[in-house]
C-alpha cells in the first residue's frame, strides 16, 4: 500500500514532499506480521515504551539532581521529599529499570526458544545484544549517582574490573576515575555517560527495527510466511495484543512503584557513600547477580589469574550471545520442533536463576561450588551444546504453512479475516 | 443497533447507527487520553519551586544598624529587596506628588507601614533588572528614588514608576515589623 488513504489534503500535501504518512501507514498499519504470534511477542514493545518511562522520568529527574560528591545524596533526598511529585518520579526510574531488564531478559529468551536469532535475523539479534550492553552500562552509572554507598561500592567494583588487564590495567582504571580513587570526577562523567547513553540506545532501538521490518517478526512456529493467507495487518490485530499486555505490564509496575517501591533495591543506598568503609554485605542489582556470581567463581586457569578470568568469563557471557547464530546448527527455529532443545534450553533458564542466586550470597563453601559448575555450564551450553545438539537432533516435521497449523480447515476459508478490520 | 440473527460479513457497513466497536474505541481512547493528561500532571508540577524553596521564603531583617538616609539591601526569594531609611525631606517629597498625574497611581501611605521605611522588591517592573540607587554615590535619576541602568526607568522616593518604559511601581513585598526594630518580610 503505497499511497497513504487519507482524504486530508495536508496530509496529502506533506507527504508528496515527505513520505512519514506512507511510511507510518506502511510500516505500523500494513505491516504484514505472523497471525499466530503469542503473548511472548508482546516484550519488545513493552520495552521500548519503558525505555521512554525511563527518558521521560530521567529528564525531570536530571532537572532537580546535582552531580557533585557533595550534594548528590542530598540532592536525591530533596527529590524524594520536597520536590512535587519527586518521589513518584524517582520510584518510576528506580523500578522502571528492574522491569526493563525484566522485560528485555524475557524478550531474549523468548528468542532463545524461537530460534529468533537464525538467519535472515542474524543482525537483528546481534543489535539486541548491543542494546543489551548498553542498558547495562547506563543502569549501572545511573545507579551510582544517588551517591549511597552501594553507588560508591558498585563503582569501585566494576570500575577496578580493568585493573584485571595485564600491564595497562592500573592506567586504565585511573582515566576511568580521573583521579586515584571513585570521586567527583567519577561522579560527573558517570552523569554525563549516563544521560548520553539512553538515546543512544534509542538509536540502536532505531536500527534493530529496521532489522526486523526487512524480513517481520519471527513466529511461534517459526516457519517463514508463504503468503497472504499467514498475516494478518499490524492494526488494529497487534496493536490491541500490544494494548491488552501493556495494560497488565503496568499494573504490575505500578504495584511495585506505589506499595513496594524499594523492594528491588538495596536498603544499604539509602547510606551515604563513605569512602572509608565498605558495606559487609556488596551485592549489585539484582538484573546483575548472575553475570557478578560468574565474575566471583572462576579459579585461577593455567598461567591466567582468578582476577583475570573472572573478568573475561563475566564479559564473555554476553559476548559469546553475539555468535549464537553460528553456534547454533540446526535449520530448525522454534524450539517446539526441536524434542532435545526444547527441554536443554530450561536447563540453561535454570542455570541463570542458580547463578543469580548464588551471586547474592557471600561466596562461601557451598556456593563457590555452585557458582562455578553453574559457570561452567553457561559456556558449555552455548559452546558445546548449540552445535551439537543442531548436529545429531532429528527435529519433528514442521508444518506446510503458518495457516495450515493454526486454522481448522488450513486457512482457506479464514483468510477472508485477514484483512484490515473494517468498521462494520 | 439491532442485532439480526443472521451472520453478516466482517467488513459489512451500517451507517446510521453507532456500533458496539464505535462505543469501544471512544471509551478506550477517551480514557487512555485521560491517563496520559492525568500522567504527564506530576511531571510539570514537579517542576514548580519544591518544599524547601517555599520554606525559604520569609527573613526577618534588624534595622537597628540602618541610619537615617541610608538603604539597605537584603536578599530574599533568590533576588533583592531594598529598605530605605527615609528622610523627612524625602518622605515630604514622596507624599506631596499629584497622585493622579502618576502612571500607576499610589499615595505614598499606601506603600509604607511606617512612613520613615520603605520597602520594595529592587526588580524594576519593566525587565528585571535591578535599578541603582541604594549607594549615595549611585545615580538615582531625576525623583531621587531609582535609576534602571538597562532602559533608564526612574522610581520617586516612594519607588513609583516616574519616567521610562516600566509600567508599574516597585513591587511592596508582603511584610511586618516583629518588633520596633526588626521586619519580617514575606
Amino acid at each position: 500500500m503505497a499511497a497513504p488513504r487519507s482524504q486530508n489534503k495536508i496530509v496529502r500535501w506533506i507527504d508528496h514532499r515527505l513520505p512519514v504518512f506512507t511510511f507510518m501507514e506502511h510500516e505500523l498499519n500494513d505491516y504484514p506480521t505472523p497471525r499466530n504470534l503469542s503473548y511472548w511477542w508482546n516484550f519488545g514493545s513493552l520495552a521500548g515504551i519503558v525505555l521512554m518511562i525511563m527518558i521521560v522520568t530521567g529528564i525531570f529527574l536530571a532537572m532537580q539532581y546535582t552531580p557533585h560528591v557533595d550534594y548528590a545524596f542530598d540532592s536525591v533526598e530533596r527529590i524524594m521529599r520536597d520536590v512535587n511529585y519527586g518521589w513518584l518520579m524517582r520510584y518510576l526510574h528506580m523500578n522502571g529499570a528492574s522491569f526493563f531488564f525484566i522485560l528485555v531478559y524475557i524478550h531474549l529468551f523468548r528468542g532463545l526458544f524461537y530460534g529468533s536469532y537464525k538467519t535472515p535475523r542474524e543482525l537483528l539479534w546481534m543489535l539486541g545484544v548491543v542494546i543489551l550492553l548498553l542498558m547495562m552500562a547506563t543502569a549501572f552509572m545511573g545507579y551510582v549517582l544517588p551517591w549511597g554507598q552501594m553507588s560508591f561500592w558498585g563503582a569501585t567494583v566494576i570500575t577496578s574490573l580493568f585493573s584485571a588487564i595485564p600491564v595497562v590495567g592500573d592506567p586504565i582504571v585511573h582515566w576511568l576515575w580521573g583521579g586515584f580513587a571513585v570521586d567527583n570526577p567519577t561522579l560527573n562523567r558517570f552523569y554525563s555517560l549516563h544521560y548520553l547513553l539512553p538515546f543512544i540506545i534509542v538509536a540502536v532501538v532505531g536500527l534493530h527495527l529496521i532489522a526486523l521490518h526487512q524480513h517481520g517478526s519471527g513466529n511461534p512456529l517459526g516457519i517463514d510466511s508463504k503468503g497472504p493467507q499467514d498475516s494478518i495487518p499490524f492494526h488494529p490485530y497487534y496493536t490491541v495484543k500490544d494494548m491488552f499486555g501493556l495494560g497488565v505490564f503496568l499494573i504490575i509496575y505500578a504495584a511495585f512503584v506505589f506499595y513496594m517501591p524499594n523492594a528491588l533495591g538495596d536498603p544499604q543506598n539509602y547510606i551515604q557513600a563513605n569512602p572509608l568503609q565498605t558495606p559487609a554485605e556488596i551485592v549489585p542489582e539484582w538484573y546483575f547477580l548472575p553475570f557478578y556470581a560468574m565474575l566471583r567463581s572462576v579459579p585461577d586457569i593455567l598461567f591466567v589469574p582468578a582476577k583475570l578470568a573472572g573478568v573475561i568469563a563475566m564479559f564473555a557471557s554476553i559476548f559469546v550471545l553475539f555468535f549464537l547464530p553460528w553456534l547454533d546448527t540446526s535449520r530448525v527455529r522454534s524450539a517446539h520442533f526441536r524434542p532435545v532443545y526444547k527441554w536443554v534450553f530450561w536447563l540453561l533458564v535454570i542455570d541463570c536463576i542458580v547463578l543469580g542466586w548464588v551471586g547474592a550470597h557471600r561466596p562461601e563453601g557451598f556456593y563457590v561450588v555452585v557458582g562455578r559448575l553453574g559457570t561452567l555450564y553457561y559456556f558449555f551450553h552455548f559452546l558445546i551444546l548449540f552445535p551439537l545438539i543442531g548436529w545429531f537432533e532429528r527435529p519433528l516435521p514442521l508444518p506446510t504453512s503458518i495457516a495450515a497449523a493454526v486454522t481448522p480447515k488450513g486457512g482457506g476459508r479464514l483468510a477472508g479475516a485477514a484483512r484490515p478490520m473494517e468498521k462494520p | 443497533m439491532a442485532e439480526t440473527a443472521q451472520p453478516r460479513p466482517m467488513d459489512a457497513h451500517i451507517d446510521d447507527a453507532a456500533s458496539r466497536r464505535d462505543f469501544l474505541l471512544i471509551a478506550a481512547s477517551t480514557l487512555t487520553g485521560i491517563g496520559a493528561a492525568i500522567t504527564v500532571w506530576p511531571l510539570i508540577d514537579s517542576m514548580e519551586p519544591a518544599k524547601d524553596t517555599l520554606a525559604l521564603s520569609s527573613i526577618e531583617v534588624d534595622l537597628a544598624p540602618v541610619q537615617l538616609g541610608q538603604r539597605l539591601t537584603v536578599k530574599w526569594r533568590g533576588s533583592p529587596v531594598f529598605i530605605d531609611h527615609r528622610t523627612p525631606e524625602e518622605i515630604k517629597a514622596a507624599e506631596s506628588v499629584d497622585v493622579a498625574s502618576l502612571r500607576d497611581p499610589q499615595p505614598d501611605s499606601a506603600r509604607v507601614k511606617k512612613a520613615e521605611w520603605l520597602i520594595v522588591r529592587g526588580v524594576c517592573t519593566h525587565l528585571g533588572c535591578v535599578p541603582l540607587g541604594q549607594k549615595s554615590t549611585d545615580p538615582r535619576g531625576d525623583y531621587g528614588g531609582w535609576f534602571c541602568p538597562c532602559h533608564g526607568s526612574q522610581y520617586d522616593t516612594s519607588g513609583r514608576i516616574r519616567l521610562g518604559p516600566a509600567p508599574k511601581n516597585l513591587e511592596v513585598p508582603a511584610y511586618e515589623f516583629v518588633s520596633d526594630g526588626k521586619v519580617k518580610i514575606g
